[in-house]
């Protein structure tokens, strides 16, 4: 398993414990991931509400720059904003010649759009990467309640994204399972956590937030996994500030599924990003990795007995 | 049988509605009112036309009101109407047509969208990547929101998350000249597809 690897521009900072924790997960089930050459940003919404022209150049050219050097691989990247924005450009310039010819004079190189654009979710929930990961997965995380959240770009449009049931996805939900968590049916899977409008327009996005963790507690979800460094900055960061204004808080820590998965290996927490979180991790963490109950049927804890009595 | 009823619009109206539909690769006609977008838009509250509204309006003929809509600005780009709609038409995609049609005619009518979206592409212009907490500082100043706390800067400085320098790409000049030529206006000069 080699793939070209696009970062996204959170992978050193918003996004650093997806990055630390897909790069420990890749390792461990031999998961090959080449940093394109000199990427930039892949313009996300932002540039898609600039000009229709710009949001494909800024992935044309980085994915020109990859063919140019040589590296005839498909693309990975774990951000769910860059894996949209790259596949509809990929999507757009095998429409038509005339679409990639416009691309190439625009970017002032050429391109080919030779390479597939896959998200690190769909990479890692193929047969030939869950095999070594069922391999690799040495503790089972004990039943966790684990809700999925895909969020909008890995699944929407279909067309474009051609990957996993726009309304349903089950590819993290295996994943989780696999891990030893329990995966829980829920309603807000493909919800939109708000994007950037957190920022721009947060009277009217916090509220899509706060309906993604009442759904997941409805359903007992004891900890929620992400795909996206901007729904976990969106989930994660503002939990506590949703929390104010409740009457019973949401206790919900959110996770990267590599971070799931990592810690399911053998991982700690700190070499996963885990203690970098906004939310408190430790109950679910704890509960994740606590030691498998005594095999004994009677089920009489040796730890209830006096010291000098040993048991056959 | 038609939706419309366009005695009393304008050639000009007609002419903008025929460029936003054709940017967004959507047929008015094929809209037949069920409302389903509106009903799965998570950003309706928000808006003065759901999405619904949107088409009816641009049917109607009645494109000036379409454009000072907040609508298209509040929305979030997240596809569910799109993924919904029984006539399978891009109702996201229109969307960003009103929005790129509005901010041609000078219009933003909200106003914070506009200075966040521009301020994201000015930096990646500048530096190619997009750096977050800069970004944040800058829109903050920008939108006179000067002590919200939209990152929580000091927290993310404290867990790794804000670097001590910013993210570049080595060839800066490539960065302008794209941007350049993908921003230059290529009336009805459009690829195909989306
Ligand atoms: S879902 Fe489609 S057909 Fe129904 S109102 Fe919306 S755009 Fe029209
Ligand atoms: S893409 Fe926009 S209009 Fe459509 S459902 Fe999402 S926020 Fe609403």
């Amino acid at each position: 398993m080699r793939y070209a690897y696009f970062p996204g521009c959170s992978a050193a900072s918003t996004g650093i414990s997806f990055t630390l924790s897909a790069s420990y997960v890749a390792k461990r089930i031999g998961l090959e991931l080449v940093e394109m050459p000199d990427w930039c940003c892949c313009g996300t919404s932002a540039a898609l509400v600039t000009s229709r022209d710009l949001a494909h150049a800024l992935p044309a050219r980085s994915l020109a720059l990859a063919e140019q050097a040589g590296l005839d691989l498909d693309v990975v990247t774990p951000c769910a904003g860059c894996f949209s924005s790259l596949k509809r450009t990929v999507h757009y310039a095998r429409q038509s010649d005339k679409n990639r010819h416009r691309l190439e004079e625009i970017i002032e190189l050429p391109y080919a759009a030779t390479a597939d654009v896959m998200s690190l979710l769909e990479v890692m929930a193929r047969p030939e990467a869950m095999e070594p990961l069922a391999a690799a997965i040495t503790k089972s995380l004990n039943g966790l309640r684990v809700a999925s959240y895909y969020g909008c770009a890995l699944v929407r449009p279909q067309e474009v994204t051609c990957f996993d049931d726009p309304e349903d996805p089950q590819s993290m939900d295996s994943l989780m399972e696999l891990a030893g968590a329990e995966p829980v049916r829920w309603a807000f899977k493909t919800e939109c956590c708000g994007a950037s409008h957190q920022i721009s327009e947060p009277h009217g996005a916090r509220r899509l937030i706060a309906r993604v963790f009442e759904n997941a507690a409805a359903n007992g979800a004891e900890a929620i996994a992400v795909a996206c460094p901007l729904c976990m900055l969106n989930l994660d960061m503002r939990e506590a500030g949703i929390n104010e204004s409740r009457a019973v808080p949401f206790d919900i820590p959110v996770f990267y599924f590599t971070e799931l998965l990592g810690l399911a290996m053998g991982g700690s927490a700190r070499r996963l990003g885990i203690d970098r979180h906004f939310w408190p991790t430790g109950k679910a963490v704890r509960k994740a990795l606590a030691p498998p109950p005594e095999p004994s049927p009677d089920n009489h804890s040796t730890s209830e007995l006096p010291q000098e009595v040993t048991v056959a | 049988m038609s939706f419309y009823n366009l005695s009393s619009t304008s050639s000009g109206d007609l002419a903008a509605i025929a460029q936003i539909t054709r940017d967004a690769g959507v047929n008015l006609d094929d809209c037949y009112q069920c409302g389903k977008c509106s009903a799965g838009c998570p950003l309706s509250d928000e808006m003065d036309l759901y999405p619904r509204k949107v088409i009816r309006m641009l049917q109607l003929g009645q494109v000036s009101a379409v454009l000072k809509s907040r609508a298209p600005w509040v929305c979030a780009t997240c596809m569910t109407c799109t993924a919904r709609c029984p006539q399978q038409i891009d109702i996201d995609s229109l969307m960003l047509s009103v929005r790129h049609a509005a901010k041609r005619a000078g219009l933003r009518p909200v106003r914070e969208a506009d200075i966040f979206d521009d301020l994201f592409m000015a930096g990646v212009r500048r530096y190619g990547k997009s750096n977050e907490a800069l970004l944040a500082a800058r829109f903050n100043l920008s939108s006179g929101h000067l002590f919200q706390d939209v990152l929580n800067a000091p927290k993310m400085a404290k867990r790794g998350m804000i670097g001590p320098s910013l993210h570049k790409v080595k060839d800066r000049a490539a960065m302008r000249r794209l941007f350049g030529r993908a921003l230059r206006t290529t009336e009805g000069e459009k690829g195909d597809g989306i």
